[in-house]
């Protein structure tokens, strides 16, 4: 089986479209931010294959910095939910509505 | 498939290629069940998983120092915090509640306003599939050394400002995050 480059972006078109669906529909909010670590994984299944294909080593240089990215991201999105937590005893995202126009 | 191997650098074929197609999948489905679960446990886990997936990916790739931080960061941080939440945050996980909103079938209908421009792009774009260089991975000045040596060669002397300024990120994320896990709201409003 000869894996092309399509390949490589299907699966990460799928895996993008899997973490955007969870972020849109779950209630849950540590159920969205997973499914913002999966949307970042996609991006850096794109990056690495690339960069094998074009023999540059700066998209390997730059998934590193993305997951940089997604470690503060979490720590920050984590932090939010014991806050959202203690203030609410909830972590449905439709219940945190203050702001709701 | 001759051009490519005439050239002596066919990417992925054989064994390699079933190898990959046998982690996208594992990949889809465990990133599916981390939609999927009504546990947030059991999300987490499959997310475990789905990360571990993706390193294997990524070693396939050829690029180890990648995969070893995908472990290292992900699995072994990312992952202990998001349990560590969980355990934190117990919530008594409401029988009657549906885990989906009810904007489900709209986000679905999404899906087609992302997949034709994709497709499109698709069938249109020809990337290349031939590396030229196959040896990028590992060179330093035309010296063969190893993938951890050659990124860390790039990112200390091509992207020094960057790194430093991802690691004042780091700061400002570890600094934000003892506030907000600190502070109390209550008495605000």
């Amino acid at each position: 089986m000869t894996i092309t480059i399509n390949h490589f972006l299907i699966l990460s078109f799928l895996l993008f479209a899997i973490g955007f669906f969870g972020v849109l529909v779950r209630r849950n909010f540590l159920t969205v931010l997973m499914s913002i670590e999966l949307m970042l994984n996609a991006v850096n299944i794109n990056f690495i294959a690339f960069s094998r294909r074009l023999s540059d080593l700066t998209g390997q240089v730059f998934s590193v910095f993305v997951i940089t990215i997604a470690a503060g991201e979490a720590a920050i999105g984590l932090a939010l939910t014991i806050s959202l937590f203690r203030q609410r005893k909830t972590l449905n995202v439709e219940e945190a509505n203050t702001m709701k126009g | 498939m001759g051009a490519a191997e005439a050239a002596g650098s066919a990417l992925l074929t054989g064994v390699a290629g079933w190898l990959f197609v046998g982690f996208a999948l594992l990949i889809l489905g465990t990133a599916i069940a981390v939609v999927w679960s009504k546990n947030p446990v059991h999300s987490a886990l499959f997310l475990l998983a789905s990360f571990l997936l993706v390193a294997c990916v990524f070693i396939l790739e050829e690029a180890e120092f990648v995969g070893a931080v995908q472990i290292l960061v992900y699995a072994g941080g990312i992952m202990v915090l998001f349990l560590f939440v969980i355990m934190l945050v117990h919530q008594r996980t409401a029988a009657g509640t549906p885990a989906f909103q009810h904007q489900w079938d709209i986000a679905l209908l999404l899906l087609p306003v992302f997949l034709i421009p994709f497709l499109y792009i698709l069938g249109t774009e020809k990337f290349t599939d031939i590396a030229r260089n196959p040896d990028a991975f590992r060179a330093v000045a035309g010296r063969v050394i190893g993938n951890t040596e050659a990124v860390s060669w790039l990112m200390f002397r091509d992207y020094l400002l960057p790194f430093e300024v991802a690691s004042v990120f780091l700061l400002v994320a570890m600094i934000g995050a003892v506030v907000l896990g600190k502070r109390s709201f209550e008495k605000v409003d």
